[in-house]
């Protein structure tokens, strides 16, 4: 039938197509600025390797797919994990019911350790309470700054996005904004909606809450130019992921607005709008640290007892504010992608 | 905008509609009448109800630049819901539409980025993946007799873990490099991503395509003999075939149209913001379907038109920052952008109602 051969002819297209590319390639077809060769050349810190019994240590957190920051706080725990001689298994789940369960799903794996993120800790109380009976130590990250002791954790890392967002709120105090609008790019997101109430705390001037959806850009940007239109005093825009800051430089640029745009987080574009005065500040909790401390202060505990705050006080990884002073040591790192 | 356009053409070249050929069955109606009952009115309607509303209700939409960003958000949806309204008129749904976009963005990004090229070969070779899902997704269907539902309920998640693993594997991040300062980014800006000036309004590019589109599958649906197979497909496949339609060849070629325009709004996403993040896209592919359907496309295939997403798209795009403009609470706003679209989509109902009774 002349339908299938036309259909086979189809299917090989793409192979062809790609065949061809690689043929243009050949043909030196290639960028003669930017990409990956420009890119090349900055190796890796490599430090040495623990020399201790291997480890499992399962790291559990609210992260949902494909965000910046969780990708850098798992990073830091796998550098953590290289180093000192311990597997590392990660997974992740925003739903806390679902977060829940894989714990419980590492405690059935009988690790070593368990670090966890307390975004909602009354759904994470009752597997805490069995890991402790099953004599699996566990130590908290990120959120649960006020919730950790009671719980039972043997040590905290991080900071509440509330604090991160007080910082916040009291940084833009001192910029001199009159009337901010918070961007929250997942409507409902206990995270973001708490960074966006810690600002909310400390900051003296009008805040404005605007949700966008953070799964299509385009929509983004026309959401957050329309704000601005709608109240043309809005002099500071707050966004709370590096992506967003990026576009809303867009926006405010489009809508032919004065305002500034700060945000949360930091990623490798961002370093460079700083530099180059696109956005005036971003504040850092360290994602990495958070990470990297965590899994670190496990193998601690079972090498040789020790726990940070000895059980009392979190250890804090923030706020680190990164602006135009101090951007350019930021900037190396968040190159990499681990800042 | 023609708006002559039948719902349900034959099969076959319809015969000239003859005025002669009244046979006292049914008289003629008014011409207004007989105007609203095609699909595309009723959402005609529908948003200039929805712009006038908020032209009220939101002082700033009344300016130029403000209808020119309500159009730029809705040409995003509407050149994908266009290919995803004529895929519906076939009969079949995709669910993969939304992710796919993503899919495409990180391909050109990533192959140009990794393997320093030009910005064209990556613009080319993701044009084939996305080509290429389309085939897949087509393939599978007919190969399988499964429904399109489930066959691209598949696609959808295997893309978005794909879309994930893979930045992660070849990047090391969650998002791709920026690929702003490569060779042919600016040329391929231009096409996909440039704003021009209409008397002090910028307005973007993708606007002037979305109408381009929309003209074209207007023209396809109604004066081609492939518009025709559309609507036979997805009125019904078995006397489709029968009659001489290439049942499979319509089917694999429509999922193909919605990954080119999976394609052309990945380039778009990539070369206005210069990174793509991978987590992106997920949920876009209900918002393409909900503005096929508020433009009159059923659900059941085989009824619909190209300018009736038209309007369902900048529907859409009016709802969703005329709230904004307006200045609620936005706690509301995902409550307040379903009870406009199920509203519209009643004001649509009732028109048609009204305008078909006898």
């Amino acid at each position: 039938m002349d339908r299938s051969s036309h259909t086979r002819s189809r299917r090989i297209a793409p192979f062809v197509a790609v065949a061809a590319a690689a043929a243009l390639t050949l043909a030196g077809c290639s960028s003669s600025s930017g990409g990956k060769k420009a890119e090349e050349g900055g190796a890796d810190a490599s430090a040495g390797k623990a020399d201790t019994p291997r480890m499992t240590v399962a790291l559990v957190t609210h992260q949902s797919p494909g965000d910046t920051f969780w990708d850098i706080v798992r990073k830091g725990a796998q550098a953590a994990a290289a180093k000192d001689n311990v597997k590392l298994v990660y997974s992740a789940d925003p739903n806390a019911g679902n977060q829940a369960n894989l714990v419980q799903n590492a405690i059935d794996q009988k690790v070593d350790g368990i670090a966890v993120t307390l975004a909602k800790p009354d759904a994470l109380k009752g597997v805490i309470a069995k890991a402790e009976k099953a004599g699996i130590p566990v130590v908290g990250l990120n959120s649960g700054v006020s919730d950790w002791k009671d719980l039972g954790l043997l040590e905290f890392f991080g900071q509440d996005e509330n604090v991160a967002g007080e910082a916040f709120g009291k940084k833009l105090n001192e910029v001199g904004a009159k009337n901010a609008v918070c961007v929250i790019q997942e409507q409902g997101n206990i995270g973001l909606t708490q960074r966006c109430d810690g600002v909310k705390k400390t900051f003296e001037g009008k805040l404005q809450i605007l949700n966008v959806n953070g799964t299509d850009m385009p929509s983004v940007k026309s959401t957050i130019t329309a704000k601005l239109k709608q109240d043309s005093s809005i002099d500071y825009v707050a966004t709370l992921g590096a992506p967003f800051a990026l576009t809303a430089v867009q926006s405010v640029e489009e809508a032919g607005s004065k305002a500034k745009v700060a945000t949360f987080d930091l990623n490798k574009q961002l370093t460079s709008a700083i530099q180059n005065g696109d956005i005036t500040f971003a504040v850092d909790q360290q994602p990495y640290l958070q990470g990297y401390l965590a899994v670190d202060g496990l193998w601690l505990y079972k090498n040789n007892g020790n726990y940070s705050g000895g059980g009392e006080q979190p250890v804090l990884t923030g706020p680190a504010f990164v602006d135009k002073s101090n951007v350019d040591t930021v900037a190396e790192f968040a190159a990499k992608g681990t800042r | 905008m023609s708006m002559t356009q039948q719902a349900q053409p034959a099969v076959t070249t319809p015969p000239a509609p003859g005025p002669k050929e009244t046979d006292g069955r049914t008289a003629r109606r008014p011409l207004a009448l007989r105007l609203l009952a095609r699909p595309e009115v009723g959402v005609f309607l529908g948003a200039v109800v929805v712009l006038i509303f908020f032209l009220f209700a939101a002082p700033p939409v009344r300016d130029g630049s403000s209808i020119a960003n309500i159009l730029y958000q809705s040409s995003t949806i509407g050149i994908m819901a266009l290919p995803v309204a004529l895929l519906m008129i076939g009969g079949e749904f995709d669910l993969s539409a939304g992710v796919a976009v993503i899919t495409s963005a990180l391909t050109a990004s990533m192959l140009s980025y990794q393997l320093t090229l030009n910005v064209w070969v990556g613009v080319i070779v993701a044009l084939a993946v996305s080509l290429g899902i389309g085939l897949f997704n087509g393939w599978m269907l007919i190969k399988t007799g499964l429904p399109s539902f489930l066959v691209t309920l598949g696609t959808f998640l295997i893309l978005q873990g794909v879309n994930l693993a893979v930045t992660k594997l070849v990047t090391g991040n969650v998002a791709t490099d920026s690929i702003s300062d490569m060779d042919g980014f600016e040329q391929a800006k231009a096409i996909f991503a440039s704003t021009f000036d209409v008397a002090g309004v910028q307005v973007k590019i993708t606007v002037v395509w979305w109408l381009v589109f929309a003209a074209l599958a207007t023209w396809v649906l109604l004066r081609t003999k492939y518009g025709n197979w559309i609507f036979a497909v997805g009125g019904n496949k078995e006397s489709a075939r029968a009659v001489g339609v290439p049942v499979t060849f319509t089917k694999i070629s429509l999922f193909m149209l919605v990954g080119f325009g999976a394609w052309f709004v990945g380039m778009h996403n990539l070369f206005s913001f210069n990174t793509v993040q991978s987590g992106e896209g997920v949920g876009q592919e209900l918002i393409y379907i909900a503005a096929a359907v508020i433009g009159g496309c059923l659900l059941t295939g085989g009824a619909g038109s190209a300018i009736g997403p038209v309007f369902g798209a900048f529907m859409f795009g009016m709802v969703q920052q005329g709230i904004v403009y307006a200045g609620w609470n936005p706690d509301w706003f995902k409550a307040f952008l379903g009870v406009m679209l199920l509203g519209a989509v009643l004001i649509n109902l009732w028109v048609q109602r009204t305008a078909t009774r006898r």
